[in-house]
């Protein structure tokens, strides 16, 4: 890995650590991410969302994955164990709390492993100190994030309320609706997050149970492919540890100065990172095909959503349409960064826009009012929390009561 | 679009969410779209334990609690006597035309819940899930499968070559759902020398009860289950 670079040739270092086509131990091939996705055999499995996870990173060249053992959210980190023990990577131990293992993460990235973690709930607030620092520290690590009850009293139900505190700690948020954008997620959030103009930390949320427990069709490509494992060469930064220069965190600290320099510096590099946050736009469009998906947006009664109340509200949508009410859908894949000009132009001509969420606060709704002119279309709701399901059949009548339309009364 | 939800309610270490998950594989088998999930909180033997499955002739979406079955099983008296369920009455929600299958030799159900149920026209099958396992699987373990059966039986929602090969999915190779659950396959598979003894044994339980409530349905006036 530290090969010498000639003086003369001195241009972009390349990344000739590994080749593509060459085999791992485990005999894969590193493949580039579209070949993967697009010029390989998919075969249907039958499988829950934690063991998506566990096919996710057997297939992603993952060097450091560290544990927090967080069951019973979800068995991924223990199925990344029996990986561990079959060969496929390089590094896997458990630490003594969320907050240590996204600490050791960071050791790990910093080294210049692929890391990968998984947490959910309480323990994404425990770790919640270090997801800015990796973000600052340039780490494009990622986390996912199965998402849990944080309050108490406690619940081991999905609650998205967790993103919510992530979406200003400088990493990209993405949100899952099904095992399948799961799957896919993790792979391309890799490729995505590693991009020498990004290079930030990235959070990949699911649904805890909705997700992670439930047995769905998952189109995966073939065991015998694999990432190109990360390189550290195409860092935008040095190693920011403690003695590196030429930041050295500890002995030149900015933090124990107040000046100038100081305040310029952390306001710029903060900028920075959401800038790169931004950046990472032009390589999510082609690997998600867009930061949202869209289906009939010139109706005038649309739904925005994402994660699993994009699930409820497909079928809520079946049903309304069984009523002769025509409703259109925009899912939104990517949280940060916020696909804020996609957003405007599909819900330019909507009369009603329904944002269904599985958090108490709303936040989704929030963030797009924040940025739609005319924001009293939005209707804040339904929301359901503390791990309750949201029956597509109260999606329907919401939408009935909204639009002043008379209802059945549920029978519950 | 034709579309079966089905609900059940039992207590954790019964098998309830391996049931589930067995009748939507088995779906899956069989060419119909299916998806599963359970729903409990922490692991804990005894305690309230659902799990769900929805079969469809389109693409599912939806997942979570089912609010609105069509299916109902009770795989324990005291879902019922002690409302060990995540909704009360066990049966709220039930669409018309509905069915429930409690695990009971006797009737559990009170004045109130037959004339709720009947209105409904919901079907209500008593059936004695544990003294067939006993008898057959020589385990009480085996009650989820004698469940699972009996609803095939009753809905025809799945074939039994599909359940059988769901069954060897699950049990002839490693599988984990959960730490909870993969203890209690250990368990399971411990008290049978050999895997194909264990599967055997569940097919058994699994066939006998589909003849019985293939039988029951049979028996019914006006059986208007959703056809999947």
């Amino acid at each position: 890995m530290n090969k010498q670079v000639e003086l003369k040739n001195k241009k972009v270092i390349a990344s000739s650590h590994v080749q593509l086509g060459q085999k791992n131990r485990m005999n894969q091939t590193y493949t580039d991410v579209n070949d993967i996705f697009y010029n390989s055999e998919l075969a249907p499995n039958f499988l829950t969302g934690s063991e998506v996870i566990r096919e996710a990173i057997k297939r992603s060249s993952v060097g450091t994955s560290v544990a927090y053992p967080i069951t019973p959210q979800s068995e991924a980190a223990a199925l990344i164990g029996e990986i561990y023990a079959e060969g496929y990577l390089d590094e896997y131990f458990r630490g003594e709390s969320e907050f240590a293992v996204m600490g050791q993460c960071a050791g790990a990235a910093f080294g210049g492993h692929r890391v990968f973690t998984t947490t959910a709930g309480p323990g994404t607030l425990r770790a919640m100190e270090n997801f800015p620092m990796w973000a600052g520290s340039r780490l494009p690590i990622q986390v996912c994030v199965t998402c849990r009850g944080v309050n108490s009293p406690l619940s081991i139900q999905p609650d998205t309320l967790e993103m919510y505190y992530l979406l200003e700690t400088g990493m990209l948020v993405w949100h899952a609706e099904t095992a399948q954008d799961l799957f896919d997620f993790i792979l391309k959030g890799f490729i995505v997050a590693e991009q020498p103009d990004v290079h930030i930390p990235i959070a990949v949320c699911c649904d805890g149970f909705f997700v992670t427990h439930t047995k769905d069709t998952v189109n995966m490509p073939p065991l015998d492919l694999t990432l190109p494992p990360y390189d550290p060469y195409k860092a935008p930064v040095p190693c920011m540890d403690m003695e590196v220069a030429p930041i050295r965190m500890m002995r030149d600290p900015f933090v124990m100065k107040s000046n100038y320099i100081s305040y310029a510096t952390h306001a710029s590099w903060q900028q920075e990172i959401r800038a790169a946050c931004e950046r990472s736009r032009k390589h999510t469009i082609p690997l998600l095909d867009g930061l949202i998906d869209e289906e009939n947006t010139d109706r005038e009664i649309l739904i925005v959503a994402s994660g699993t109340a994009v699930s409820q509200s497909r079928e809520a949508i079946r049903l309304l349409d069984e009523d002769g009410i025509k409703v259109g859908l925009v899912k939104i894949k990517t949280i940060r960064p916020f696909p804020s000009e996609e957003i405007k132009r599909v819900t330019k001509n909507a009369k009603h826009i329904i944002v269904p969420e599985f958090n108490v606060t709303g936040w989704l709704a929030r963030e797009i009012k924040a940025i739609i002119p005319d924001n009293e279309r939005v209707l804040v709701g339904p929301h359901v929390c503390g791990g309750m399901t949201l029956p597509s059949e109260v999606i329907v009548e919401q939408i009935k009561i909204h639009l002043g339309m008379e209802t059945e009364k549920l029978r519950m | 679009m034709a579309r079966m939800n089905i609900r059940i309610s039992g207590l954790g270490g019964q098998g309830a969410v391996t049931a589930a998950h067995l009748l939507a594989m088995a779906a899956n088998r069989d060419g119909k779209f299916s998806i599963s999930n359970p729903f409990f909180g922490a692991e804990k033997r005894m305690a309230p334990a659902e799990s769900y499955c929805r079969v469809g002739t389109e693409r599912i979406y939806d997942r979570g609690e089912l609010v609105f079955p069509d299916v109902i099983m009770v795989f324990h008296a005291q879902v019922i006597t002690m409302q060990k369920s995540y909704t009360a009455p066990f049966y709220s929600g039930i669409k018309e035309n509905g069915l429930v299958i409690i695990n009971t030799p006797a009737d559990l159900l009170n004045d109130d819940d037959r004339k709720t149920l009947g209105d409904l026209n919901v079907k209500v099958f008593n059936h004695d899930a544990t003294k067939l396992a006993l008898d057959i699987g020589k385990t009480e373990l085996s009650t989820n499968m004698a469940m699972i059966g009996a609803c095939a039986g009753v809905t025809k929602i799945v074939s039994l070559k599909s359940l059988e090969g769901a069954l060897q999915e699950r049990f002839g190779k490693k599988f984990v759902a959960s730490g909870g659950t993969a203890s209690l396959d250990e368990a399971i598979k411990k008290k049978y020398k050999k895997k194909n003894d264990l599967i055997k044994a569940n097919m058994d339980c699994i066939t006998e009860s589909y003849s019985l409530a293939s039988a029951w349905a049979e028996k019914q006036d006006d059986l208007q289950l959703v056809e999947v």
